[in-house]
């Protein structure tokens, strides 16, 4: 069993909802991550999947401090980054970077591809001006970048192009650690392939440990070592990509990869779908004991009592849910009571 | 087999243009340039900048030499614009009081900007408690009736002449001053509320999560990241905010708030116009007209900046 | 093309649309021919750039002109042209008989409007019902799309629901007036996976009630592959193959259908490189001589520079690859 890298220790990050001026009423409390644990060894990628509302994006960046956690410890190669101070966590931010989504609102669009990687890599190697554009020039190719490009200015490039020069700079601090937070869901078909192409790459030659957060299944599934599922700002399952995108234990995990599209009519049309009802609650108000039961096609009395924890079934994989063995063990797909989630095939003809 | 480097006019792999980068700030000139409007306008105001200040040096004729023998007398060949009740020549004086109605423009403009932009810039970064309190300020400032405001501040500080009597001694007149800061002090507040909206929209722009992301300062972050981002709107309400100053400090002077005899602006000598316009219209129509001409280039030079910094019109 | 002109609801014959810009004349929509039989459902795939929403909205004639221009072409919707057809005819086709959904469901409602006022203003306008009559129906079309609690929730304003309910009721809005004709540009691609499969269910349960004909546009092939009987794959203003959807997965007839298949991880084995396409989408307000997809396409060769339609290659299998209609290529 591998070393832990990156741990997460019951992180949570909430925000108050509040109203006023002067005399700030609390209104609620948004939970967006409501205690996630976690442990990556050096070298994995692992997958973050879940709907909008899931807290994914705002545990990606509570790990980068870029929130402050409410509560819990995130620990980076043994070192306790929520307890850092202002100046020593600037210091160690160049062992973790991120890629944000849309490629063109994360460079100024004002810098040229130089001087963005320039400043990324000043900030925390001493390279002097002469070294500079062998530097840049090297990243640039890194990435896939024509260096011709070197003094164009982001509007100049396509928003493949554009993530690809975001990436270079995550790159350039040589990171650890890699956040990249829906990095082509911005971008067309046939360049997310290059982008996924080229994180892979990177991170084997790199011996990066990555967190891919997504809403597209089929692309974490391809990528990824491991996928951890949230819902809600829990995780609700966590196993070896494979397994929990071909054997989901946990009902909201099922509902997902069945409602993920198969660019493959055949067997669309064999598959079973299980769609669930109504819209994912908001996370001001939480339902009580799982998060999931009033949309859960197997809920039954206890679910509203017992906030269910991650309990391992098989081979690594876990899931939030009481009645995880039953569901799976007896391989039934049927809902058990009357919550209104179907089973519903899809009878095309 | 590609055969991409023989046909015409298809986008090799890659290649977009040829080395150097093109700025914004460049695409916004080149968009400039095409305007017509804009440029015509430009090109009139520095025609006519240039010929308030150098004019007077270089034409005979000059604004203080009375020939009452001569009155007023429409344009001729010896005083282009005609003369005033006093016989002095119209076309010197539009000039001299153009050198004022301009340099009151700019420094009471400058004295905005330099109030307006910090405090929404402040208001913009900090949030919370301090730019709620901020921003209700301005509110309150923003629903006093400006002129009146303004002509309250003129009445009150005329009794601290007396104190100011040293500063005539540098050749600074305690009234303009006065004019400056009192225009000033209310053109800020839009520009307050352009800088907040601006400053406030970039913290959340995903580079700038990005600069915090790499663990660079605050400073550099403030200085290189935000503020070129934020020049755009400011210098396109900037110039929007000269005519604007222009013409209170016309209305001002008019009203005899502002500038005094024996200097003199363009809107004094449309006062002065306004006074005998049925016997001698040229005295107003001269002064009023180059009035008009400057607001509306200024205008158009805004608008036209206004559209040529449009970022989006950039993006893809 | 594939149904016949006589049983066919519509037939668009050689459309070309281009938007006069600052940069050039960009053509977005360059001779697109297709029909659309009653009740069928057709797939529009492509990138962005490829002209499958432009073809829909000029059609609609919702595109600005200008700086927009339908150049050529013809739409014929039960013996009209949607093209040029006077602005009176078309308003009483748009709307009652030919509906439309968009992709964002947030600005596609009007925020200071009732539900209830914008759910049947169609039945007003087209029908010409009482008002109390049509709020019943209203009730009824949001309770076929899955809203819970219709009759109170109809008095709603748009910010009170979720995306996916938005979208709801923007599909009952356009089939309130039971079209025989549905066009769907993107409508799931900004919600959550979950909810897509809803939405999808959905309109695949009304469209069966109606019988009514569907043109989804989308660049998911996961989408099109469950829910489409036909598919036509859009790339720079043309449509390069035009199949069934089971041919059309099965046996690719056009390099850019097969190049866009290979670089979707769903369809790769776990880990595999994905194929990429090399290079960008072509400048579309430069002309382009040929194939457009040449500098691209791994198998282009000289003679691919020619000018090239769309040709029926096997039973109601269409492509624009010259190489695959000359029989030199098996994709």
């Amino acid at each position: 069993m591998a070393e832990a890298f990156l741990e997460l220790r019951d992180v949570k990050t909430h925000f108050p909802v509040e109203q006023g001026i002067l005399f700030r009423r609390r209104l609620g409390t948004v939970k967006a991550v409501d205690g996630v644990s976690l442990a990556l060894p050096k070298g994995e990628i692992l997958g973050l999947v879940g709907e909008s509302g899931c807290g994914k994006s705002t545990l990606g960046r509570t790990i980068m401090q870029l929130i402050p956690a409410t509560s819990g410890e995130v620990v980076l190669g043994g070192v306790n980054l929520t307890r850092l101070s202002r100046t020593e966590l600037r210091a160690a931010r160049s062992r973790f970077q991120m890629i944000f989504q849309d490629p063109y609102a994360s460079l100024n669009p004002r810098m040229t591809v130089f001087d963005a990687l320039a400043e990324a890599i000043r900030t925390h190697q001493p390279v002097t001006p002469r070294q500079m554009p062998e530097r840049v020039g090297e990243l640039m190719a890194r990435v896939g970048l024509s260096p011709r490009f070197v003094n164009k200015y982001p509007h100049e490039f396509s928003g493949g192009q554009r993530q690809r020069i975001a990436i270079a700079r995550a790159l350039a601090v040589e990171p650890e650690l890699l956040i990249a937070d829906e990095p082509v869901s911005a971008l067309d078909v046939s360049i997310q392939a290059q982008i996924i192409n080229l994180l892979a790459k990177l991170s084997r030659e790199m011996h990066l440990t990555m967190i891919f957060i997504s809403h597209d299944l089929s692309v974490v599934k391809h990528i990824c070592h491991r996928i951890a599922v949230m819902y809600l700002g829990r995780i609700v399952e966590l196993g070896a990509a494979a397994d929990v995108f071909e054997r989901p234990l946990h009902p909201y995990t099922k509902s997902l990869v069945s409602a993920v599209p198969i660019p493959d009519p055949q067997r669309e049309r064999l598959r079973q779908r299980i769609v669930l009802t109504g819209d994912p609650p908001s996370p001001i108000s939480p339902p009580s004991g799982c998060p999931f039961h009033p949309r859960c096609p197997f809920a039954v009395a206890d679910c509203a009592r017992i906030v269910p924890r991650l309990e391992p079934f098989d081979r690594g994989q876990e899931a939030a849910c009481i009645r995880m063995r039953e569901i799976n063990q007896e391989n039934i797909q049927h809902p058990t009571n009357g919550n209104g989630g179907g089973l519903t095939t899809d009878g095309h003809g | 087999m590609s055969v991409a480097a023989e046909l015409p006019n298809l986008t090799p792999p890659d290649a977009i243009e040829a080395e150097p980068g093109s700025s914004l700030w460049l695409d916004a000139w080149h968009r400039l340039a095409k305007n017509r409007l804009a440029l015509i306008s430009a090109i009139l105001l520095i025609l006519l900048a240039g010929a308030c200040f150098i004019g007077p040096l270089v034409v005979t004729n000059t604004y203080y030499e009375q020939n009452l023998a001569l009155g007023a007398t429409p344009p001729s060949a010896r005083h282009w614009l005609g003369t005033d009740k006093l016989g002095r020549d119209q076309f010197v004086r539009i000039l001299i009081g153009g050198r004022v109605s301009i340099m009151v423009a700019l420094c009471a403009t400058f004295v905005s900007l330099t109030i307006g932009v910090t405090w929404g810039a402040i208001a913009g970064f900090v949030g919370g408690k301090l730019d709620a309190v901020m921003m209700r300020i301005v509110d309150i400032l923003y629903s006093l009736p400006f002129t009146i405001f303004v002509i309250l501040l003129m009445v009150l500080f005329k009794d601290f002449e007396a104190r100011f009597r040293w500063l005539e001694d540098y050749g600074i007149p305690f009234n303009l001053l006065l004019l400056f800061g009192a225009i000033g002090v209310v053109e800020w507040l839009t520009m307050a509320r352009i800088v907040r909206g601006q400053v406030m929209s970039l913290r959340k722009q995903e580079f700038i999560e990005a600069a915090h992301a790499l663990g660079l300062r605050r400073r550099r972050i403030i200085f290189r990241h935000m503020i070129p981002n934020i020049l755009g709107p400011v210098i396109v309400y900037t110039t929007l905010t000269i005519p604007a100053v222009m013409l209170l400090e016309a209305f001002l002077s008019f009203l005899g708030l502002g500038v005094q005899p024996p200097m003199s602006s363009w809107g004094l000598l449309i006062k002065e116009g306004a006074e005998v316009m049925e016997e001698y219209p040229w005295l107003l129509l001269f002064p009023g007209g180059t009035l008009g001409l400057t607001l509306f280039a200024l205008n158009f030079l805004g608008d036209g900046l206004r559209d040529a910094l449009d970022v989006r019109a950039s993006k893809d | 093309m594939n149904a016949s002109p006589s049983s066919a609801l519509l037939s668009v014959s050689n459309l070309r649309t281009s938007f006069y810009t600052r940069n050039g004349v960009v053509r977005a929509v360059n001779g697109v021919s297709f029909s659309l039989g009653k009740g069928e459902t057709l797939g529009i795939v492509g990138e962005s750039g490829s002209g499958k929403s432009v073809t829909c909205y000029s059609l609609m004639r919702l595109i600005p002109q200008p700086p927009g221009k339908i150049e050529s072409g013809s739409a014929l919707f039960d013996g009209i042209d949607l093209l040029t057809a006077p602005e009176e005819l078309l308003r009483r086709i748009r709307g009652k008989r030919i509906s439309m959904i968009f992709q964002d469901p947030m600005t596609s409602l009007n925020p200071y409007l009732r539900i209830e006022d914008q759910l049947i203003e169609p039945l007003l306008i087209h029908e010409r019902m009482p008002r109390a009559e049509a709020v019943k129906r209203g009730i009824r079309a949001l309770e076929e799309v899955g809203v819970p609690d219709a009759a109170r929730r109809i008095r709603g304003y748009p910010h009170e629901f979720s995306g996916g309910m938005r979208q709801r009721v923007m599909i009952a809005m356009a089939l309130i007036t039971r079209p025989e004709l549905l066009i769907a540009d993107e409508p799931t691609t900004a919600l959550d996976v979950t909810v897509q499969a809803q939405i999808l269910e959905l309109v695949k349960r009304l469209q069966q009630e109606l019988g009514m004909a569907v043109i989804w546009i989308t660049h998911d092939l996961g989408v099109v592959a469950g829910f489409c009987q036909r598919v036509l794959v859009m790339y720079a203003g043309r449509i390069v193959e035009s199949a069934s959807t089971e041919r059309l997965f099965a046996r690719p007839k056009h390099p850019y259908t097969r190049a866009l298949q290979s670089s979707i991880p769903a369809l790769q084995s776990k880990g595999a490189e994905l194929y990429t396409i090399p290079g960008l989408p072509p400048d579309l307000s430069k002309p382009l001589p040929g194939c457009p997809f040449v500098p691209r396409c791994a198998f282009a060769e000289e003679h691919c520079k020619q000018p090239v339609e769309l040709m029926e290659v096997e039973p109601s299998h269409h492509s624009a690859c010259l190489r695959v209609q000359r029989g030199e290529i098996q994709l």
